[in-house]
């Protein structure tokens, strides 16, 4: 048991600097060193985590959180997550800090301009993409376009669409 | 993600909407999940390492104990049916939100030509061809970069 939480901040420290992305572009790697290299669950279980980590609130790597809890309780759940996320907080706090200092400088307002486009376009990709695997009946594009509308037109909280889709979901008709 | 663009720049006016694109830009190119490293980002800002931490635990100590309880439940139940089922209703709200997330933003390049083809080139790779975010970045950022030194000399 004792060699669990070790495991743990080893592999997931190492994929927190390989998550280009973000964490769901190492899925496919936790599913290998928890699955066949370990054999903590079998390939059905995490896939029930992986759904109660996408259902559940939060960025949308709970499932690490969860892995963690399986291997090695709430200590493993801790280990996991802080692993997941230091090696990719600390470069990100240097690199913060490091554009802090070009404030002012004339490059910084390139950088910024340059990056502009390609966040809008890789946001509206990401759109794109989520959409065309979320939504598989005219009721779901439907609540997927509700949303759009809801989101740029109105002030109102996203959350009482969650509850919305729930529901639907719940009812059988997605 | 387009929960935080509209708490930190329409509700608390933290930063403004070029300060947000260029902290998810940078976000996006580093590894790491990325709604975490905005929340470092935007820690440090204003509040240096002390800042950093607390964005950090604020973002994630509540989700990790609602996984620790939903995780020790299944355990002992092992039944994640309803939750498989009200799913796909709460995926097609997430991607209706980042499709309006991407059309808030996209005022920023009203005017600039260029910057709209980098832009519809960034959707084609990571929306219709699925290459991975992070690649996507690594090649147009540099191009688009360049391109914005020239538009403004």
């Amino acid at each position: 048991m004792s060699g669990r939480p070790l495991a743990l901040l080893g592999h997931f420290g190492l994929l927190s600097l390989l998550a280009f992305g973000g964490a769901t572009a190492v899925v496919p790697e936790m599913h290998r060193f928890a699955v066949e290299g370990h054999g903590w669950m079998t390939s059905a279980e995490f896939a029930d985590l992986f759904a109660l980590a996408q259902a559940a609130p939060g960025p949308n790597m709970m499932v690490v959180t969860l892995i963690g809890l399986r291997a090695a309780g709430v200590t493993g759940a801790v280990i996991a997550t802080v692993a997941m996320c230091l090696p990719a907080c600390v470069l990100t706090f240097g690199v913060t800090r490091a554009m802090q200092r070009f404030r002012t400088s004339v490059w910084r307002g390139i950088l910024q301009a340059g990056l502009a486009p390609v966040t809008v376009g890789l946001v509206l990709g990401s759109g794109w993409v989520l959409t065309r695997a979320a939504d598989h009946t005219p009721v779901a594009y439907a609540l997927t376009a509700l949303t759009v509308v809801w989101m740029v037109a109105t002030r109102w909280s996203p959350f009482w669409l969650l509850a919305i889709g729930a529901t639907l979901g719940l009812a059988g008709l997605l | 993600m387009p929960w935080a663009r509209r708490m930190m720049v329409e509700e608390k006016r933290w930063m403004s909407e070029i300060d947000f694109v260029d902290l998810l830009a940078i976000s996006q190119l580093l590894p790491g999940p990325n709604i975490v490293n905005v929340a470092i980002g935007a820690g440090a800002r204003f509040h240096g390492a002390v800042g950093a931490v607390v964005a950090f635990l604020g973002l994630m100590v509540a989700p990790v104990t609602v996984c620790i309880v939903l995780g020790t439940l299944y355990a002992h139940f092992g039944d994640v049916a309803p939750l498989r089922r009200a799913f796909p209703g709460i995926a097609a709200v997430a991607a209706g939100m980042v499709i309006a997330m991407a059309l808030r933003i996209a005022p920023l390049l009203r005017g600039r030509r260029v910057a709209i083809a980098i832009a519809i080139l960034a959707f084609l790779g990571a929306g219709l061809m699925r290459w991975p975010l992070g690649w996507v970045v690594l090649t147009l950022a540099p191009v688009s970069v360049a391109l914005a030194a020239r538009e403004r000399p």
